[in-house]
C-alpha cells in the first residue's frame, strides 16, 4: 500500500510542479482532476527510456566496443561471445522485461515496419497507423486510444531514429531484415509505449 | 415421508463416530508434516513431483488460495533454471496487452497453463499438457519469413534438434551456422578437468576451515579409507567436517559438506536425488523412484555420502559405481556394454588421458565453466526434459552438433545406451547452411 501512497503522491506532486510551471508560459498541462496527463506521463516515460538508451550507446557501446577500445563485442548473441556484451535494443527490451515484472501501469515495446524480428511488427491497427505516420511526419510523435483484450489504452508511438552508423549498418546486413537501405537520420521503428485507461 | 420413517439410534450413533473418525484422520494428515495426505491428492503427481507430493504447501502455500502463489512456488524453484536458459517465451512476452489476443487462447503468463499435476491423463511427458496446434497461434505465418518450413505441420515445431519453447541456446540459427561441417568426433574429445582444489586455495576461510580446529576425541580412530582419498590429498583435516572438542559430531549433516562444495550443494539440492531434503523431507530412497531400480538398494537414503562415500570420497566410484547400483533401468544397464563405457574403462587404465571417458556423470552432472572456474552441476535433472537440452552443455563436448543432435533424436540410441551411429536425422543444420548459402556473401553476424 505505502508504495501506491508514494507513487500517487509524487504523481500529483509532479503534476502540480508542471502545472506550476506550464502555466507560466500559457499553458495548461495538469488534467482537471489533479492527475497527471497521459500524455505527460507517456512523455517523461519516453524521455527516460530514450537517455538511458542513448547513454548507454553513447558510454559503454561508443566507448568500450570496437569503435573504442575494442574491449567489449556488442552482439546479438553476446552472451555466447566472450567479453559480449547487449546491443542498445537488446538493452531497451531487457528494460521493458524487467519493468512488466515490477508493474503493470504501463508497458513499452520497440517494434517497426521493417522489423529484423517478424514479432516486433505492428499488430493491432493503432500500431500500423502510429508506426506510419512517425515515418511520414518526421520529428512527430503518435497518440491515440484502443482498446485490447477487456481494457483501453491510451497508447503513443515515439520515433526511433537511425542516430549512430552501426544501428545502420546492422539493420541493413542482418539476414532477417526486409530493410537494407536505410540511412542514417532515417526513421526506422518507434517506442510504443502503453497505460492502461 | 421422511416424518414416518423411524429413527433407529444404533444407525445413528454409527454414523457420528465414523463420521468423527473420517474427520480426525483426515484433520491428523494435514496437521502432520510427515503424515500421508493421499486422501487430499486430486490425482497422482508428475514424475518431477512425485517425490514432494505430501509437501502440498510447497506449491498451494498455506491456503491453496490464489494462483500467484502457485505461480510463485514454480518460478522459486525454477527460475533461475529459466533465466540460465535464456527463456525464449518469458511472461513478459504474454503481459504486454499487444498480445492480448493470444492470450485468448493461450495463457502462457502461468507454468500451468502448459505443465499440468494431478491429472496424468493430460500429460504428455514432461508434466505438459498442451494444445498440440499452440506454436502455430503466435507463429503460423512462419513460412513467410522462411519458406523452408512451408508444409511443416502445426505439430512438428518442438522436435529434438529444432524448437524449444524454453530453451533454444542448442538451436538458433547463428549457433547452428557456427557449428556445421564439424567432424562427429572431436579431437581431443575429452572434458574439462575439474579444479576444485584450486578454487578452494584460493580462498583463505575454506583454507582455514579445511585445515580444521580444535581437537578430535582421543578415541576417534582415523578410518583406514581415508588414507589416499582427495580431502586427504587436499590437507582436510577430521576436524574440518566432524567439528573439533566439545562440538564433535559423529555423522555430520549434508550442509557440512557444502560448507566447501556449496555449488555442488545446491545443485543437489534442485535435482531429484536432494529435492526431498530441500523441502525439509526424509532423503530420498531408490524405493521412492518411478523409475526401475534394484531392489537391494530400496532403502539406501540419498545424501552426499550415499554416493561419494563417508570417508574415501572416490569420485570414480561416485561417477558410475554408485548410479548403477541403484539404477536399473535399460539405458543405465547398457551402459556397461556402450562405447562410452569402453572409454572409461581405458582411462581407468591410465591408457587414455583424464577427462577421455564417459560416465554416467560425465552426461547427467556436466562440468560447467563458470567464471573461469570448473562445477560439477549435481543436479541431474537439469540437462534431461526434454533431452535436447543436453546438446549444448554434454554432447558438444566431445561431438558436433549435427551428430549430438541426430543422436538425441533416435529413441534407439537413447535406450541401447549411444551403441551405434544414429538413424534419424534433424535437418536443421542444413536448413541453416541452404539459407545462408541463398544469401550471398551476407553472412551471419555470429
Amino acid at each position: 500500500m505505502q508504495h501506491v501512497m508514494k507513487q500517487k503522491v509524487t504523481i500529483l506532486m509532479a503534476a502540480a510542479l508542471s502545472a506550476l510551471v506550464l502555466s507560466g508560459c500559457g499553458e495548461e498541462k495538469a488534467a482537471s482532476g489533479g492527475g497527471i496527463e497521459p500524455k505527460v506521463y507517456t512523455d517523461s516515460l519516453f524521455a527516460v527510456m530514450k537517455a538511458d538508451r542513448t547513454n548507454y550507446t553513447k558510454m559503454i557501446i561508443g566507448r568500450l566496443g570496437p569503435a573504442g577500445a575494442d574491449s567489449i563485442k556488442p552482439h546479438e548473441y553476446w552472451e555466447d561471445l566472450e567479453n559480449g556484451a547487449p546491443l542498445p535494443a537488446q538493452m531497451f527490451r531487457y528494460g521493458a522485461e524487467a519493468v512488466s515484472e515490477m508493474t503493470s501501469d504501463f508497458t513499452y515495446s520497440l517494434q517497426s515496419l521493417w522489423p529484423i524480428n517478424a514479432q516486433n511488427a505492428p499488430k493491432t491497427d493503432l500500431e500500423k497507423e502510429g508506426l506510419q505516420f512517425i515515418v511520414d511526419n518526421p520529428g512527430q510523435n503518435f497518440y491515440g486510444e484502443e482498446t485490447l483484450g477487456d481494457t483501453t489504452y491510451y497508447t503513443a508511438v515515439y520515433p526511433d531514429v537511425a542516430v549512430a552508423a552501426p544501428c545502420v549498418a546492422c539493420h541493413n546486413n542482418h539476414k532477417d531484415s526486409p530493410k537494407t537501405d536505410f540511412e542514417m537520420g532515417d526513421v526506422m521503428g518507434g517506442v510504443v509505449i502503453r497505460v492502461p485507461m | 415421508m421422511m416424518g414416518s420413517a423411524k429413527r433407529n439410534p444404533v444407525l445413528w450413533a454409527i454414523w457420528l463416530v465414523a463420521s468423527l473418525a473420517l474427520a480426525i484422520w483426515l484433520s491428523l494428515q494435514l496437521v502432520d508434516e510427515e503424515a500421508p495426505k493421499t486422501a487430499f491428492l486430486p490425482g497422482p503427481m508428475t514424475h518431477g513431483h512425485h517425490q514432494i507430493e505430501m509437501q502440498c504447501s510447497v506449491c498451494h502455500g498455506d491456503g491453496f488460495d490464489s494462483e500467484t502463489t502457485l505461480q510463485n512456488a514454480c518460478v522459486d524453484c525454477h527460475g533461475e533454471q529459466l533465466d540460465d536458459a535464456q527463456d525464449s517465451h518469458p511472461k513478459s512476452k504474454f503481459t504486454n496487452p499487444r498480445n492480448a489476443d493470444r492470450l485468448a487462447n493461450v495463457d502462457a503468463r502461468l507454468c500451468v497453463s502448459c505443465h499440468v499435476e494431478h491429472r496424468p491423463e493430460l500429460d504428455v511427458g514432461m508434466g505438459v499438457t498442451l494444445p498440440m496446434d499452440m506454436c502455430a497461434h503466435c507463429h503460423e505465418d512462419i513460412e513467410k519469413d522462411r519458406p523452408s518450413h512451408e508444409g511443416m505441420g502445426f505439430d512438428t515445431c518442438a522436435n529434438a534438434g529444432c524448437h524449444n519453447f524454453h530453451d533454444n541456446r542448442a538451436l538458433y540459427e547463428d549457433f547452428l551456422l557456427a557449428h556445421a561441417g564439424e567432424p562427429w568426433l572431436k579431437q581431443p574429445a575429452q572434458q574439462a578437468p575439474r579444479d576444485l582444489l584450486a578454487r578452494q586455495m584460493r580462498d583463505e576461510d575454506l583454507m582455514a576451515l579445511m585445515r580444521g580446529h580444535g581437537e578430535a576425541p582421543a578415541d576417534a580412530a582415523v578410518p583406514e579409507h581415508w588414507d589416499g582419498s582427495a580431502h586427504a590429498d587436499a590437507g582436510v583435516a577430521c576436524t574440518a567436517c566432524h567439528g573439533g572438542g566439545d562440538n564433535w559430531v559423529d555423522s555430520p549433516e549434508p550442509q557440512q559438506c557444502a560448507t566447501c562444495h556449496e555449488p555442488e550443494h545446491e545443485g543437489f539440492l534442485q535435482g531429484r536425488h536432494g529435492m526431498r531434503l530441500a523441502q525439509g523431507l526424509s532423503p530420498m530412497t531408490p524405493s521412492q523412484s518411478v523409475l526401475n531400480m534394484h531392489v537391494e538398494a530400496s532403502h539406501r537414503e540419498l545424501t552426499c555420502i550415499s554416493c561419494h562415500g563417508a570417508h574415501d570420497f572416490d569420485t570414480q566410484k561416485a561417477a558410475v559405481d554408485s548410479c548403477i547400483g541403484c539404477h536399473n533401468d535399460e539405458h543405465s544397464n547398457q551402459y556397461l556394454r556402450s562405447p562410452h563405457h569402453a572409454l572409461w574403462k581405458q582411462e581407468k587404465r591410465g591408457e587414455l588421458p583424464p577427462g577421455s571417458g564417459v560416465t554416467c556423470a560425465t552426461c547427467h552432472m556436466p562440468r560447467e565453466e563458470k567464471h573461469g572456474e570448473i562445477f560439477v552441476q549435481h543436479n541431474q535433472s537439469l540437462t534431461m526434459r526434454p533431452v535436447e537440452k543436453m546438446a549444448r552443455p554434454v554432447c558438444l563436448q566431445c561431438h558436433s552438433l549435427e551428430f549430438s543432435l541426430d543422436a538425441l533424436a533416435d529413441p534407439h540410441l537413447l535406450e541401447n545406451n549411444f551403441k551405434g551411429q544414429p538413424e534419424k536425422h534433424v535437418p536443421s543444420i542444413d536448413m541453416a547452411v541452404d539459407r545462408d548459402k541463398a544469401r550471398g556473401d551476407k553472412k551471419g553476424p555470429y
